[in-house]
């Protein structure tokens, strides 16, 4: 199985050369991206096989990278699950850029990268050696780099690819002193090396903390997220789609595959760090989606939010697992993983929706959108479903692993500890606001975007986008109502994972009555997305239906309401921060140091009177700003060694040299 | 048999909250106009009002949406199911485990999610401001119902409501400060989310003062008959949620004998009365307040409900 996974990667990295050669035809686009559709099918398929039909772990050494320790690759059924992820994600941006592909300005700036990208992502996932996982990690970063600059003649996005770059730089930096610790002085760094080799304590807290770090900064945990809203918009819309839904689902196999795989029995306040940093993370993430005006920088902020949700599910997996409560453990992981599944379909279908709007409008400025659904009926109604999703609303995918998150919450007073008694409601209560904060985003989102009236004439002219594009979107909004009203299936298809990672499972949930699902037992809590779905349906068809036939099916139209004075300019209409306002104004204050102030006009004046709003992020002001103004400072004031004579150069040679060897000398 | 029988309970239960919720509107209406010495609209004036809208023709904006037109029907259908999975008489029911009361909660903000989108959809001012106002007042009473739910879930040790509501019955209950600050909390968050005075005035047609109707304000007929049922049944599902957890005597165990079913209906009706008299009284008593003190309000709820839940982590004697 390995093996024709590792081809399929193979396959991929030889799309590249393809792409180069070929850019200059006009169907480079049409065979890329096809060909990159066909081979992450065959990986996704290969990757559902190993999933449901769970053989053994399978691994292969290939002699490449370093001498001594070549190239080790393993799927289990963690790695096989996130290939699934990967590759699901990997064909629908694929598909969605047979279409979309075609407004490329540039394509020989994006084309050979994308395959590039989706290799190093399953190799990521595949790797079973320190090595090989830091060298993937690395080049991922890489190609997504050079996606997210490929528009470079936009200022803006080129502060982004900057800020990225460096930022990936630190987190692989932190990964690879994380690794370095895990193998020791020997340096065994097979991950089998790794897991029986038996760390004390203290070097396990630090390998933990590290890797938060380095994981949490590419997956974007608060306050390592600054770099994600700046890149994810930045770059081409399929390509966002890979970052937010995807990439970002990597950085979080990550932190599994070592706080839950490698390092062995977890200590319990590590869940303590993950948990406050995960729901700090989903309410900050959301209020600063809130805030946005930029469609994509919103789905970006909100990827934050998710993921910070996602942590906040395994750090309850850790807390469990460090007191052998396996069950609880399972179901806390088993919702942490579905959430990752979910928000891969909804978050790849948004940034795909954001996409079109944008090839459509040539903008993707909110205050600038409006009445698309006129105009893009088709679109609408996914992003409508992707809205729906992500918002964890009923029937769909999105309330099934939160449920599932407050389940968990739910059976953690039997935790001994002090500290997670208290800790675990905060979370719960922080979880519940961002859930509810979601909402109100996306409400936004939606709204603002696609109903009311156009606020530009480019958003009036706009065209409905292309079939290749709405079969992608489409394809991923049913997977959104599928995994919504039969999760069970899905429930089931992590069990083999769960019960690798935490030795527990949850009961076999297909086999129960009319497909609920039932974490623990069914007088506690059930849940079945099918028959809401259904019961919603039919009640709702039939109210239609006897309505139309006994009351009255009537239609006339008329102007809106507008307290007598017709035909209002479409700037009465409420905008995207006037939305905000009431919300910024219960927790921008706070958040945000949101300042307003009003200017009016002198009582008959004409001019106009200005309502002016200035948001800080405190985050950037506070701990990125002082470290860049820092870096400033000091190479402001090592300038000068630039500018010396070679004597001066020579003896500071000598120095180093004589202060070295005294340290080598003095070491014990 | 059983079957049919356990079918025709879970239809009667559909029928009966479907028919109770105008009632119970307008008894409240009743109330309050006899608490203001006003003769007050008759007790049956509410079916009126909807049998003559749903058959009036409707008046779409000219720039409405397909979605404006099927979010009524939407919205009517979620609060609807949402309203059916509350035992009111009777626990226990054919499908009580299809949603707990977590999930019961998502439906309603399913419903609130749309409705939201529909005020947005015209394109006007008065849709917008209600539209906003209420997702703000959602992203603090939502938080706010699920710790309460959190709170009474981790007593009763389950989030099944057949299951709570056998709990609450039990002897095991007993007086608990978590379950006080929970109920208060729990009626903070009823008044918010039913849009009843002092967070919001169902009455009122002032365009600036009002949330819930501002934002339905551009539905007309048969549309807005749908949204004004949902209302109702919103209301009466609260009034349902608080009589099944804090007051569950004479609920119906899982039998089927027709005295005790009889028992459960008449304590049911009982509990609405009293529920909506006290609903009346609160409303007639209290003023409304500005739009921006509604959070402290709701800020006020979030905080009991976490204190109730922390106090259960902390101690389960609490």
């Amino acid at each position: 199985m390995i093996s024709i996974a590792l081809f399929g990667v193979l396959a991929l990295v030889a799309i590249a050369p393809i792409a180069v050669a070929t850019s200059a035809s006009p169907n480079a686009t049409g065979i890329v991206y096809g060909a990159c559709l066909i081979v992450t099918l065959i990986l996704f398929l290969i990757a559902l096989e190993i999933l449901f039909a769970h053989p053994a772990a399978s691994t292969v050494v290939l002699p490449l990278g370093l001498p001594w320790l070549g190239a080790h690759f393993r799927i289990d059924p963690l790695a096989a699950f996130f290939l699934v992820v990967v590759n699901l994600g990997g064909a629908a941006a694929s598909l969605f850029a047979l279409g979309y592909g075609r407004h490329e300005d540039s394509p020989q700036r994006v084309l050979p990268f994308f395959p590039v990208y989706l290799a190093t992502m399953n190799l990521v996932v595949l790797a079973d050696d320190a090595f090989t996982f830091l060298v993937s990690w690395e080049f991922m970063s890489l190609s997504s780099w050079a996606l997210v600059i490929a528009h470079h003649r936009v200022q803006e996005n080129m502060r982004a690819g900057y800020v990225y770059l460096l930022m990936a730089g630190f987190g692989t930096l932190t990964l690879l002193l994380a690794f370095g610790l895990m193998a020791g002085g020997d340096g065994g760094y097979a991950f089998d090396a790794i897991r029986t080799s038996h760390l004390t304590i203290g070097t396990s807290a630090l390998v933990l903390i590290l890797v938060l770090i380095g994981a949490g900064s590419k997956a974007g945990l608060v306050p390592l997220h600054a770099w994600l809203p700046l890149a994810h918009p930045a770059a081409p819309s399929h390509v966002s789609a890979l970052m937010s839904g995807v990439m970002t689902k990597v950085a979080v196999y990550g932190f599994i595959r070592i706080a839950f795989d490698l390092i062995g029995q977890p200590q319990w306040w590590w869940s303590l760090v993950v948990l406050a940093v995960g729901g700090v993370t989903a309410v900050m993430g959301v209020l600063y989606a809130l805030m946005q005006r930029d469609l994509k920088r919103v789905l970006a902020y909100s990827t934050i939010e998710n993921i910070g949700l996602i942590f906040a599910s395994l750090g309850l997996a850790l807390a469990f697992k460090a007191y052998g409560m396996n069950v609880a453990a399972a179901l806390a992981l088993t919702a942490a993983l579905l959430h990752v599944f979910n928000h891969s379909l909804f978050k790849s279908l948004l940034f795909f929706g954001a996409g079109s709007v944008q090839s459509a409008t040539g903008t993707r400025d909110m205050e600038q959108l409006g009445g698309l659904i006129h105009r893009m009926p088709q679109t609408a109604f996914v992003f409508l479903i992707g809205c729906t999703a992500i918002s964890a609303l009923p029937p769909l995918n999105g309330f099934v692993s939160e449920w599932l998150t407050f389940q968990a919450i739910l059976l953690s007073p039997q935790l001994p500890s002090w500290g997670l008694k208290l800790m675990v409601p905060a979370v719960g209560a922080l979880l519940a606001l961002s859930a509810a904060l979601a909402g109100a985003c996306f409400v936004r989102a939606f709204g603002i975007t696609f109903l009311g009236r156009p606020r530009s004439p480019e958003a009036e002219a706009a065209q409905e986008t292309d079939t290749n594009s709405l079969a992608a979107m489409y394809a991923l909004a049913g997977a959104c109502l599928i995994a919504g009203i039969l999760p069970g299936i899905f429930i089931d298809a992590l069990a083999p994972v769960v019960q690798s990672l935490t030795d527990g499972r949850l009961p076999v949930q297909t086999g129960g009555q009319w497909l609920s699902i039932v974490p623990i037992a069914e007088s506690r809590s059930s849940y079945n997305g099918l028959l809401v779905f259904a019961f919603m349906f039919i009640t709702g068809m039939v109210t239609a239906f006897a309505i139309h036939r006994l009351a009255s099916d009537k239609i006339r139209r008329g102007p809106a309401w507008g307290c007598g004075y017709p035909d209002a300019s479409t700037l009465t209409q409420y905008s995207a921060s006037s939305f905000a306002q009431p919300i910024r104004r219960v927790f921008g204050s706070v958040v945000f140091g949101a300042r307003e102030t009003g200017e009016m006009p002198k009582p008959g004046s004409i001019a106009p009177a200005r309502l002016t709003v200035r948001l800080r992020d405190l985050i950037w002001d506070y701990a990125y700003a002082p470290i860049a103004n820092a870096v400033g400072v000091i190479a402001e004031r090592l300038n000068y060694l630039q500018f010396l004579t070679i004597r001066s150069y020579l003896s500071l040679v000598f120095g180093a040299l004589v202060i070295l060897l005294t340290v080598l000398a003095t070491w014990p | 048999m059983a079957v049919i029988a356990d079918f025709a309970l879970q239809g009667a239960q559909m029928l009966l909250v479907l028919l109770m919720a105008p009632l119970l509107t307008g008894f409240v209406r009743k109330v309050k106009a006899r608490l203001l010495s006003r003769q007050g609209p008759p007790l049956l004036q509410p079916y009126r009002d909807l049998f003559k809208l749903m058959r009036k023709d409707v008046v779409l904006a000219s720039n409405a949406s397909w979605l404006f037109r099927i979010i009524p029907y939407l919205v009517f259908a979620a609060t609807w199911v949402a309203a059916s999975l509350i035992p009111t008489f009777r626990s226990g029911l054919l499908f009580s485990w299809t949603a707990d009361l977590i999930a019961i909660i998502a439906v309603l903000g399913s419903a609130r999610f749309f409705l939201a989108l529909a005020g947005l959809d015209a394109g006007t001012s008065f849709g917008g401001i209600g539209s906003s106002r209420e997702v703000m007042i959602a992203s603090l009473a939502e938080p706010a119902m699920l710790m309460i739910v959190f709170a009474i879930a981790l007593i009763a040790g389950s989030t099944q409501l057949s299951t709570m509501a056998a709990f609450m019955n039990s002897a095991d209950v007993g007086l608990r400060v978590s379950l006080g600050l929970a109920l208060i909390a729990l009626i903070i968050v009823a008044v918010a989310e039913n849009a009843r005075i002092p967070v919001d005035n169902p009455a009122t047609h002032l365009e600036l003062t009002m949330v819930h109707e501002a934002m339905v304000l551009e539905y007309s007929g048969r549309h807005l008959a749908l949204i004004e049922l949902a209302a109702s049944l919103k209301l009466l599902l609260y009034v349902s949620l608080i009589a099944c957890l804090f007051a569950p005597w004479g609920i119906s165990s899982p039998v089927i004998a027709p005295l005790p079913l009889l028992i459960g209906i008449a304590a049911y009706i009982g509990k609405l009365a009293v529920l909506g008299f006290l609903l009346a009284v609160f409303e007639t008593s209290i003023a409304k307040m500005r739009v921006f003190r509604v959070p402290e309000f709701l800020g006020a709820a979030l905080m009991l409900a976490l204190l109730a839940t922390l106090l259960r982590f902390v101690s389960g004697s609490f």
